[in-house]
């Protein structure tokens, strides 16, 4: 990992410190949801539906209910029948009734492995026993797998009440297209005509999931009074209680959550699937508590993955270099229900381009698959793996450097996007430079069968809201809480911004990540928004720390507060100083205790780009890909926590090569999942990678304190279209459908 | 009442005994009956190492063995692996490399790390890759893994 | 998972009357990395589970210069890999031995338990039919043996009869200017179940650059093992030619009949055959200290 060199200006903020729970994580102490353990504790298991598109005709749990050991069933009848409503979650919105349908199939199953009924008992082993004991009358519809076939007029509808929402309107037939999205920009037909080169192309992605290796889990213990506590892995705690709140009708100051250690993400744990059945099975189970855990069969068949797609795809670039023209389709999969991606898609497809001329029509289908997630740049991914290939193709039909015709194109602060949006500050021509600087992309690759690719990629950046609170202790250590659960060293990275900001070490800061009951509102660890966003509340809540020990050393010295000075620790007013540790020793003496706390919103998170370079080998006669150097440049604005930084780019990239290269949801004609186990799920093994380079470029965002810009999500979007450009330059072959599997590449290079 | 099983054995070179009914995974009885949480449960089926321990030396998935398996016999887990004087070179490294991220896989991979170090104390990156290829990590990409092992070997 | 009950037999006598006692309600444990995960699944049921692991015949390691080598059946392929017989002498089995999992499985796996477990796709028995394994097998009415390309009856169903144990697996002695290899294909580097696996077996001339016989066995391209008797029929006598190399692929890639399944298509398994045949003969030719004629 390498920052580019630039001297470092702060004393916490750019070193990589120890992270303050690592002790717990290397030594098996720290607690995750399936650790914990409750008197009195039942355990649950959820029946699942066999069929991928059937109406459910009848429920009967009469002989479960009896089954020795069980305590409760539970199906959609327990739960309040809501009407339509939509609310944001995470990085989009969703409808409470059909979340809600998620949860507990009602009146039809829409997926191999929607949740039909739930299940507690003594045991986890009488609990899925038990599952067999109920019984359910199907009809059986035809499932519609195919993205292309769901929005043809013919097609069987999924859900009867959807309408095409288009142009705002919406549309008067039934139809599985749920929403049609456009953004316009200038005269394509003008732009086509000024182009030397044209290409064209049509691309495939399948469902990929987000793979994280802890399974989904959630304990509930609801109380006679009322009072429901949720122990749960998920991202987004005060989304968990909003959620249950609204699927089960009960006042939000009713739930506290509890975020569990969680053990991956990805965006996959934002949305609900237990913690409902959780605390129904609690309150119907003479109110003990439930713990409920997925087997890894569940997450793969009924949990969100990312949406499969279709995407068409014209760019035409004049002799100069210069884009022209862009004409794009996308087609994505929603699942069973709505609440899609395709905005994100069609968001990123051009983003790091300036273009005059372009029309990109976005749909999201409906499909009977599961109701797809956020994974990591929601809907990025696919549409750079069509952009970027396609860039690289005119850029060689051009005779140009791929990184070169990217510079000529690349946009800047200033430039405006397809979807209206103008940049302010951001780092993509100097992320291209980086790459094109680098030793790796001025190295020679030699050898047969071997290629380079190069693709850029972009995410947006979400900011939202965050609260943070800090109390300082005589010790001048100073005790932080904050809302944001830690996926991967943010509650270090926020200490050390804590820290920073108040002059002290990042090891006397002792961050705990708080439970709903306990800090102000927070929205959960995604869109890359943790650093930034939770970062701000951590920054003004140090800031609100600095102006009450002002006070109070204007009390010890006996003069205004507004005569203090705070600089490097230190508190100073003309010749006296003392340091914030020294003046955390005087507050009993001052006045007592000291604490502080903020709640934003901030504005401004800056969006993140990145430049990857993948040199691979292909064995012509297999058709197997072996990735053997690659290089990952990013730009993070400022590199909190660098080390961290670094792998969180390593990962993503990780994901993008097994996205490009082995993982696929593979169904049979009857809709269900084939591959539901990591035998076959293939995701990338240490053997399958190289050392991953991760080199950070620091443009910083003017948007916070430190020039943070979010990291983790934009990693992932590059790597398939890196992975196909080096295939093209390894063997000849355009590849245009993902996984670019071994028997897919021996067919392309057939042709 | 099930019929249950008394096994007598080592964990962590301390003697322990349980009760277990036959079909029960040394994997769900550490975690339910033994009360040592930190081997994990990734797919329950021999393809994540997440429920990694050391049986007798041999690196083994816990949710493949059976409980009763496990008599007379003597396991590591995760929780064996520091020392009373403090963490253990693949602990330590783990954390001055930021190995690990979620944290979930860590246990699985720090003990396959030991039953590496225990056999080779000076393993090559792609012998360290074979070893840990039974091992999966979905947030780190294994670079710094491989990292930290590799130092902890000089250690 | 269903409860069973668990037992731990001292002898193969005491393993037999089990068996005949619980008349195929009771399955055998080896390794369990199979066995476990289809319980579990509801794919096999056992109302007894029955241990061979701790009986000495069945997890030893022997070899005899003038009888060969002998695998217990529930030896673990670590042990088997590493035993300095097996590593020196069969380099061509342990491919396919070592193949088996990754290093949390090889220290369970067995290759009785590959063997029983009849997987088309199985790492252990292309390789061992080539070495003309045979299965030693003990049941209530005694011993009786079996050639090991001859055990596997489809996916999942083996030769055994009711209340029949495999023991162990015997293999002759190389001769002089013996080499094997076994070779197989998987979309990643690791953790994966073969799409296709190839073993070869050559003995060559004394000049090395012939061939006295050669034997053929292909894996996960049909509901068994295959053992390809006409391609290695075809190189008797031949030179060592990267003609007549291609030619037996080809020839061994005419009898595979792969299907479409979630771990490969059958135009792909059948274009790998030739492939991975040819590549392992090469390897094979070069253990046996072969030179090409031309």
């Amino acid at each position: 990992m390498a920052t580019l060199d630039k001297p470092n200006e702060y004393k916490v903020i750019g070193t990589s410190p120890l992270r303050h729970d690592g002790v717990d994580k290397v030594t098996g102490r720290a607690a995750y949801g399936a650790d914990i353990r409750l008197p009195g504790m039942l355990y649950g298991a959820v029946l699942r539906s066999p069929h991928a598109h059937a109406r459910i005709l009848s429920i009967d749990t009469t002989k479960a209910e009896k089954f020795h050991g069980v305590h409760a069933v539970v199906t959609a009848s327990d739960l309040p029948d809501l009407e339509s409503k939509v609310v944001e979650l995470g990085e989009g919105v969703v409808n409470r009734k059909y979340q809600s349908n998620n949860v507990l199939a009602r009146d039809k199953v829409l997926y191999f492995g929607h949740a039909i009924a739930a299940i507690s008992a003594n045991s986890l082993n009488i609990a899925q026993e038990a599952l067999g004991l109920i019984q359910i009358e199907y009809e059986v519809l035809p499932p519609i797998m195919d993205v292309r076939q769901a929005a043809e007029p013919n097609a069987p509808i999924l859900l009867d009440e959807v309408r095409t929402e288009e142009f705002g309107k919406k549309g008067d037939v039934p139809s599985n297209v749920a929403g049609h999205y456009q953004d316009k920009c200038g005269d394509i037909e003008k732009g086509f005509k000024d182009a030397t080169v044209i290409v064209e192309r049509e691309f495939t992605t399948t469902m990929v999931h987000q793979g994280y290796i802890e399974p989904q889990n959630g304990t509930a213990q609801y109380n006679p009074d009322g009072q429901v506590t949720i122990w749960c892995s998920t991202q987004d705690p005060f989304g968990v209680r909003q959620q249950v709140a609204e699927i089960l009708e009960i006042p939000v100051s009713n739930i506290r959550v509890f975020p569990m250690e969680i053990g991956g993400g990805f965006g996959g744990k934002i949305g609900v699937y237990l913690e409902p059945l959780a605390v129904l099975l609690s309150r119907k189970s003479g109110y003990r508590p439930v713990k409920l855990t997925m087997s890894r069969a569940d997450v793969l068949t009924s949990t969100g993955p990312t949406s499969g797609s279709y995407i068409k795809l014209k760019m035409g670039a004049d002799a100069s270099g210069k884009l022209t023209a862009a004409q794009a389709t996308l087609m994505y999969e929603l699942g069973a229900y709505p609440g899609g991606s395709v905005g994100g898609g069609m968001g990123v497809l051009l983003a790091p381009y300036r273009i005059e001329n372009a029309v990109i029509d976005g749909y999201d289908v409906l499909v009977n698959k599961p109701k797809i997630a956020a994974y990591r740049a929601p809907g990025g991914t696919n549409a750079a793996f069509a952009a970027e290939t396609v860039i690289d193709e005119l850029s060689e039909k051009l005779g140009i450097d791929p990184i070169e015709f990217r510079l000529i194109n690349g946009s800047k602060e200033g430039d405006r996007r397809v979807d209206g949006f103008t940049y302010k500050r951001i780092g993509y021509l100097e992320t291209l430079q980086a790459a094109k600087e680098s030793e790796h992309y001025r190295s020679t690759l030699s050898g047969p069968h071997r290629g380079r690719g190069v693709a850029t990629g972009f995410w947006f950046n979400y900011g939202g809201k965050s609260s943070a609170s800090a109390s300082v202790n005589n010790d001048g250590t100073v005790s932080l809480l904050e809302g944001s659960v830690d996926i991967g060293g943010t509650r270090t990275s926020l200490a050390m911004q804590l820290a920073e900001t108040l002059g002290i070490p990042a090891e006397n800061v002792r961050p705990v990540v708080a439970d709903t009951g306990s800090i102000g509102y927070t929205e959960g660890t995604y869109g890359s928004r943790t650093t930034f966003a939770t970062g701000w509340a951590v920054y003004e809540t140090a800031n609100s720390l600095i102006e009450k020990l002002k006070e109070r050393a204007a009390i010890l010295w006996e003069v205004e507060a507004g005569q203090i000075q705070f600089e490097n620790g230190v508190f100073s007013s003309g010749d006296k100083a003392l340091t914030f540790k020294e003046l955390a020793s005087k507050l009993d003496e001052t006045g007592g205790p000291i604490m502080a706390s903020a709640s934003v919103q901030p504005k401004g998170a800056g969006p993140t780009f990145a430049a990857h370079i993948v040199d691979v080998e292909v064995d012509p006669d297999t058709g197997k890909v072996q990735i053997l150097r690659y290089t990952a440049i990013q730009d993070a604005g400022k590199a909190i926590y660098p080390a961290y930084v670094a792998s969180q780019i390593q990962g993503g990239v990780a994901q993008g090569v097994g996205w490009a290269l082995n993982e696929e949801y593979l169904y049979d004609e009857h809709g269900r999942l084939l591959n539901a186990s990591l035998l076959d799920y293939r995701m990338p093994v240490a053997l399958d990678l190289p050392m991953i380079d991760a080199v950070i470029v620091e443009v910083p965002n003017p948007g916070h304190p430190y020039g943070a810009r979010g990291v983790g999500e934009v990693p992932i979007v590059p790597p398939p279209a890196a992975i196909a450009n080096a295939i093209y330059r390894a063997v000849g072959v355009r590849m245009s459908k993902l996984p670019m599997s071994p028997a897919r590449v021996v067919e392309a290079m057939k042709k | 009442m099930p019929n249950k099983v008394h096994v007598a054995t080592t964990i962590n070179s301390e003697e322990t005994e349980f009760l277990c009914e036959p079909h029960q995974s040394l994997l769900e009885v550490l975690r339910e009956t033994v009360g040592l949480m930190g081997a994990k449960e990734g797919c329950n089926n021999g393809n994540c190492g997440a429920c990694n321990v050391i049986l007798d030396g041999a690196l083994v998935n816990s949710c493949l063995v059976l409980a009763v398996e496990i008599q007379g016999r003597s396991i590591t887990t995760i929780e064996g692996i520091a020392t009373p004087e403090g963490l253990h070179p693949l602990q330590q490294k783990f954390l001055e490399h930021a190995a690990l991220q979620c944290g979930f896989c860590t246990p699985g991979f720090i003990v396959a790390g030991k039953a590496l170090l225990d056999r080779n104390s000076n393993p090559s990156e792609q012998e360290v890759r074979e070893w840990l290829a039974g091992n999966l990590c979905r947030c780190t990409g294994y670079d710094r893994i491989v990292k930290a092992v590799l130092d902890a070997a000089k250690v | 998972m269903q409860s069973f009950d668990y037992v731990a037999p001292a002898s193969v006598d005491e393993v037999i009357s089990l068996l005949a006692s619980k008349n195929g309600d009771a399955k055998i444990l080896a390794g369990g990395t199979d066995l476990l995960v289809q319980l579990r699944e509801g794919r096999r049921k056992a109302s007894l589970v029955i241990d061979i692991k701790i009986i000495p015949e069945l997890t030893q390691i022997t070899f005899d210069p003038q009888t060969g080598l002998r695998i217990g059946a529930a030896a673990a392929c670590h042990e088997i890999c590493r035993d300095p017989n097996v590593s020196r002498l069969y380099p061509g089995l342990v491919d396919g031995i070592q193949l088996i999992g990754g290093v949390q499985i090889q220290s369970r796996a067995s290759v009785g338990g590959n063997l029983c477990n009849a997987s088309p796709a199985a790492d252990a028995i292309p390789a061992l039919v080539v070495h003309e394994a045979i299965c030693n097998i003990v049941g209530p009415s005694g011993s009786r043996a079996l050639p090991v390309e001859e055990f596997c009856l489809a996916p999942g169903r083996n030769a055994l009869q009711a209340g029949e144990i495999l023991s162990s697996v015997s293999a002759p002695t190389p001769k002089d200017k013996f080499g094997a290899a076994y070779l197989r294909f998987i979309p990643r580097n690791e953790m994966d179940i073969a799409v296709v696996g190839a073993g070869v077996s050559v003995v060559l001339d004394e000049d090395g650059k012939g061939f006295v016989s050669a034997r053929i066995a292909l894996g996960a391209v049909a509901p068994t093992p295959l053992l390809a008797s006409e391609a290695g029929a075809f190189l008797t006598g031949k030179p060592v030619t990267r003609e007549n190399i291609r030619e037996a692929a080809r020839m061994a890639q005419s009898i595979a009949r792969p299907i479409t399944d979630l771990r490969g298509t059958a135009e792909h398994r059948k274009h790998l055959c030739a492939v991975l045949v040819e590549r392992a003969l090469n390897l094979a030719i070069e253990r046996a200290g072969g030179k090409y004629a031309e």
